[in-house]
């Protein structure tokens, strides 16, 4: 598991690669926070373009980081979950959280540019 | 009648999560399971192994025996046994949501991930003995 983090302006690009299990979310939640508290972002998104698989190790994750942004005062979006994590996340309520895009969004610039 | 099966031991230790959702998968993969159903065995295996390691031996590392078995044609039964120290309210335990993890992030979801992924769950516990989770699926038949 690797993770990327891009910040511009107020938004955060968190690209996760590998698998999101009990054993890598640690470190992928520490990475991620230290990162939001330094920065305080508007917009954090987790992109899972690179994500191949994830249990509920990864909802205990994704519902941290949805709260942490709640209490910053900004909001989360989720990007590209495949079809097996996307099953994952609705068990928990995932997608009446935070927003879940589908689309691709796969160069730094498409992210920034619709801004 | 079984046509094959698979046993496994790994010590409880998080980064052979990974290891034995691949072996089980890897082992039911001579059915040709579909791309949907591997997904969901690794699922429900990650979630079992994991309660193991962070509730069954959660101070200690032990064993973790998994027993993987192909029935009739396309019934797959996986066995993951800890012998740690058990559930103490299995009922409250199988609630979604629920967790005892009062430090870092659990979310409480690991039974209701099984029960969703595989055709049935059955969790048999004793306090200090340890705990069996069982998993069954009927997989698609292929042609």
């Amino acid at each position: 598991m690797s993770i990327k983090i891009e910040l511009n302006d107020q938004t955060m690009i968190a690209y996760l690669n590998g698998e999101i299990d009990h054993h890598t979310a640690t470190d992928i939640r520490t990475d991620i926070d230290i990162r939001v508290e330094g920065s305080h972002p508007n917009l954090l998104i987790l992109d899972f373009t690179n994500v191949s698989f994830m249990d509920s190790s990864g909802i205990g994750l994704v519902m941290g980081r949805y709260k942490l942004m709640k209490d910053i005062g900004g909001n989360l979006k989720i990007v590209n979950p495949s079809p097996q994590i996307r099953k994952v996340m609705s068990l928990a309520g995932i997608d009446r959280l935070a927003i879940i895009e589908k689309s691709r969004p796969c160069k730094r610039s498409d992210y920034f540019d619709k801004k | 009648m079984i046509k094959n099966e698979m046993k496994l031991q790994i010590p409880s230790k998080s980064s052979n999560e990974s290891f034995a959702r691949i072996a089980v998968a890897s082992f039911f993969s001579q059915l040709d399971p579909t791309v949907d159903e591997i997904s969901d065995i690794k699922t429900a295996v990650s979630e079992a192994v994991t309660n193991s390691i962070v509730h069954g031996y959660a101070n200690e590392i032990g064993t973790i025996f998994i027993h993987a078995k192909i029935i009739d044609d396309n019934k797959i039964y996986i066995r993951i046994r800890d012998k740690g120290c058990g559930i103490d309210d299995l009922d409250q335990a199988m609630e979604p949501m629920f967790t005892t993890c009062k430090t870092g992030e659990r979310s409480g979801l690991g039974f209701t991930v099984m029960q969703s992924f595989m055709d049935r769950l059955r969790v048999i516990s004793k306090k200090g003995k340890g705990t069996t989770v069982t998993l069954t699926k009927r997989l698609r038949k292929r042609i």
